[in-house]
């Protein structure tokens, strides 16, 4: 069995089991469009500048809702002990990593699109227009922010206060990724398409490669004992 | 069973440390090929702290490891495919059946035929029935049938145990001395530990005492009696009773 | 068939001789900073080593040496007159964390994850530390410059608010240090984000850069006219600063080690 096809069985097995319990999923979604509407009471629709503001709303509702998925992700491994089972097994650990990565992505990446939607609707966004280049961002985005994300759950898993300690560590680190989102899609979003923002998809390309790489490389040491 | 000219566990001045508590304290094992080694030890005495290092789920401290020939703390991706461990967690993912679980393993693990595998072993440990029911439904002597039916799916050379009988029905636990049995037959290495002297004695080769990260007393289980060997356990546990429960 | 427990009982990171002085201790004595030539210490606990309060006392006079050159060598700048020379301390400042200071716990972290050795977790803690309080005063000299001359206390300048983003990765590297207990675990997670969070400081900079350069700031960072004897005050105030930060890495980091020769001694205490 490849590489690639066990990566995937692990994703599977994170999908399936998701699916069937059903948590995580419902949460995402709920805190991605309750951020939304918190920021919308705290801004003025129909503002001249609200279109400066607005792609700033969506990617802080991802990543907050992207960071509750991911505390799931690996706490469902703690029961029953499961990535200790995982680890016993004669797998590559970064073959773990790309399980647990494509899962995150899959379940991130379906957040974004549906909290884009919610949004769109809140702030008449026309979503024909813009669903394929901001889906393209949202992929992009999701990829950094997965890649990083998934390393750093691992290392939170083994620490008491688990869940705080992961934001403190992934938002700091995130900071390339929301302004490279925020500004890619501010273009979108005000009708340009993404002629404006092609650098910053570049910036997206570039982050989403060096962390893949560099949290693959340390991904053994973040799991062993 | 006849020493093999390697032993299959070779343990020298093993020291594990958890922050600056020393769980494992200048531990020394050597374990012939095919032998069924029995560990006694009161709670604290870092029994399951060996095991999993000896399974590859803890680095040492310090000191040599050397399972199936294969240097634990270098090597321990070339020894994964030829241990099981049976623990009291199950290692089982709660939200898929049992089918799944071990589909799931079985392609981790390698296998050719994850499926037929899995059917047997389902057979085996008497789950066949319930094998599309989720874990989350099973009791707690099922999880345990269906985590030991997970430890054998790659049918692996040496089996680590412990504390199994923990929690175990009747049905399981007979179910359990069953696949013990066998595995001794087909001249797999065996270490089980324990702090029950009832459930270990009957069917080891050698017998040991585990107290404070060390092991204090190991011989076969023919040179002894069962009173020597309680006497020496209750010396031996009696006077370290302070830190243990 | 006694069950007595020998001697030895140092940990992993102490090479102990059986039945020697309980104090012994292995790699590199109590001299801190690897190769610095320390002399093995068999002598009692902090016993204190005479170059080091010189490092101490000379990084002190090179401090005010060079706050007299900010504030007396130096000639008033041209355009933003006297509240300029904090420059001389924000910048070097600001050198000093991002430059040694965190480039030294990224190296550290690697260091640890190939030899296992916790004298290096140790100095990449230390090194963090000092370089979140040099971050501090950077971030607080910053805006005490900026407001007199452009009005405002912040003005996201790239530098700075990467400096704010700096902060807040290595004050996230601080808690999670502090959220484990001493060992190797924490070695070992700490040094995964050391070296995660330091990959990122360049890109953070570059995305900040390009995120100001499309939208040009009212304010710009810039226009200082630097003339000789200007740079020369500069360059002596980063050397100051830099020796301060290898004099209070020394001390932070024999701290440690010895906290740590205590904890681990008072824990053989306990098991006898």
């Amino acid at each position: 069995m490849g590489f690639l096809s066990r990566s995937w069985a692990i994703a599977q097995k994170d999908i399936i089991a998701e699916l069937r319990a059903r948590e995580t999923v419902f949460s995402m979604l709920l805190f991605g469009f309750l951020v939304i509407l918190i920021f919308n009471f705290g801004i003025e629709p129909g503002l001249r500048e609200e279109n400066l503001v607005k792609p700033g709303v969506l990617w802080a509702a991802f990543i907050f809702a992207g960071i509750l998925g991911l505390n799931r992700s690996f706490a469902s491994e703690k029961e029953n002990d499961c990535l200790q089972g995982l680890l016993l097994c004669p797998v590559d650990r970064a073959v773990i990593y790309l399980g647990k990565l494509l899962g995150n992505v899959v379940f991130t990446f379906i957040m974004g699109i549906v909290v884009f939607v919610f949004f769109s609707v809140l702030y008449n966004v026309d979503i024909i227009a813009t669903f394929l280049p901001i889906g393209l961002i949202l992929l992009l985005t999701t990829i950094g922010f997965s890649a990083v994300g998934t390393l750093f759950s691992a290392v939170s898993v083994g620490i008491k206060a688990r869940d705080v300690i992961l934001s403190i560590l992934l938002f700091p680190v995130m900071v390339p990724v929301v302004l490279a989102a925020a500004k890619s899609s501010a273009s979108v979003l005000d009708g340009g398409g993404l002629s404006g923002g092609g650098l910053w998809l570049v910036l997206l390309v570039v982050y989403d490669v060096i962390f893949l790489a560099v949290s693959v490389m340390v991904f053994d040491y973040a799991v062993e004992e | 069973m006849t020493h093999a000219p390697e032993p299959a566990i070779e343990v020298r001045g093993l020291w594990k440390y958890f922050g600056h508590f020393p769980a494992l304290r200048g531990l020394d094992l050597t374990l012939a090929k095919g032998r069924f080694l029995t560990i006694f030890g009161p709670n604290g005495a870092g029994k399951t702290t060996l095991i999993r290092v000896l399974s590859t789920q803890l680095k040492p401290s310090e000191g040599s490891v050397s399972v199936g020939g294969v240097d634990v703390a270098a090597r321990a991706d070339l020894l994964r495919h030829r241990i099981g461990l049976i623990s009291h967690n199950t290692y089982l993912y709660a939200h898929l059946t049992a089918l799944e679980n071990l589909l799931f393993f079985g392609r981790m693990y390698g296998l050719a035929d994850p499926r037929t595998r899995a059917m047997d072993l389902l057979t085996e440990v008497g789950l066949a029935g319930r094998m599309d029911d989720r874990v989350s439904g099973y009791s707690r002597g099922m999880q345990q049938r269906l985590s030991i039916a997970r430890a054998l799916l790659h049918d692996p050379d040496i089996m680590f145990l412990d504390e199994p009988y923990t929690g175990l029905d009747q049905h399981a636990s007979r179910m359990l001395r069953g696949v013990l049995e066998t595995l001794h037959t087909r001249d797999r290495t065996i270490v089980l530990t324990t702090h029950n002297i009832d459930q270990g004695l009957e069917m080891c080769d050698d017998v040991a005492i585990q107290v404070r990260g060390r092991l204090v007393f190991k011989e076969p289980i023919g040179a002894i009696d069962r009173g020597t060997f309680e006497e020496a356990y209750f010396e031996h546990v009696g006077k370290d009773y302070r830190w243990d429960s | 068939m006694t069950g007595t427990i020998s001697d030895q009982e140092q940990g992993p990171d102490a090479r102990a001789e059986d039945g020697g002085p309980p104090l012994t201790s292995g790699s590199g004595g109590s001299s801190a900073v690897p190769g610095s030539g320390g002399a093995p210490a068999v002598s009692g606990p902090g016993g204190r080593k005479l170059w080091i309060d010189l490092l101490g006392l000379g990084s002190v006079a090179l401090i005010l040496m060079a706050l007299y050159g900010a504030l007396i060598v130096a000639p008033t700048e041209a355009v933003m007159g006297d509240v300029q020379r904090i420059f001389y301390f924000h910048m070097p400042s600001a050198w000093v964390a991002l430059g040694p200071a965190f480039t030294v716990v990224f190296v550290c972290s690697i260091i640890y994850l190939a030899k296992r050795d916790l004298k290096f977790d140790r100095i990449a803690g230390a090194s963090a530390e000092i370089g979140v309080m040099f971050t501090t005063i950077t971030l607080v000299t910053g805006p005490l410059w900026a407001r007199p001359i452009w009005g405002a206390y912040w003005t996201w300048d790239p530098r700075l608010t990467t400096t704010l983003v700096l902060w807040f990765i290595y004050v996230a590297y601080l808690m999670l240090r502090s959220s484990t207990a001493e060992g190797h675990k924490r070695a070992r997670l700490a040094a995964v984000f050391g070296i995660v969070g330091w990959i990122d400081v360049p890109i953070v900079f570059m995305s900040i850069r390009w995120w100001r350069t499309i939208h040009p700031t009212l304010i710009n960072g810039q226009g200082m006219q630097m003339d000789p004897t200007m740079q020369a005050v500069l360059m002596f105030s980063l050397f100051a600063f830099t020796i301060l930060y290898v004099y209070l890495l020394i001390v932070r980091v024999r701290q440690l080690d010895l906290g740590s020769r205590v904890d681990r001694l008072r824990q053989q205490l306990l098991m006898r």
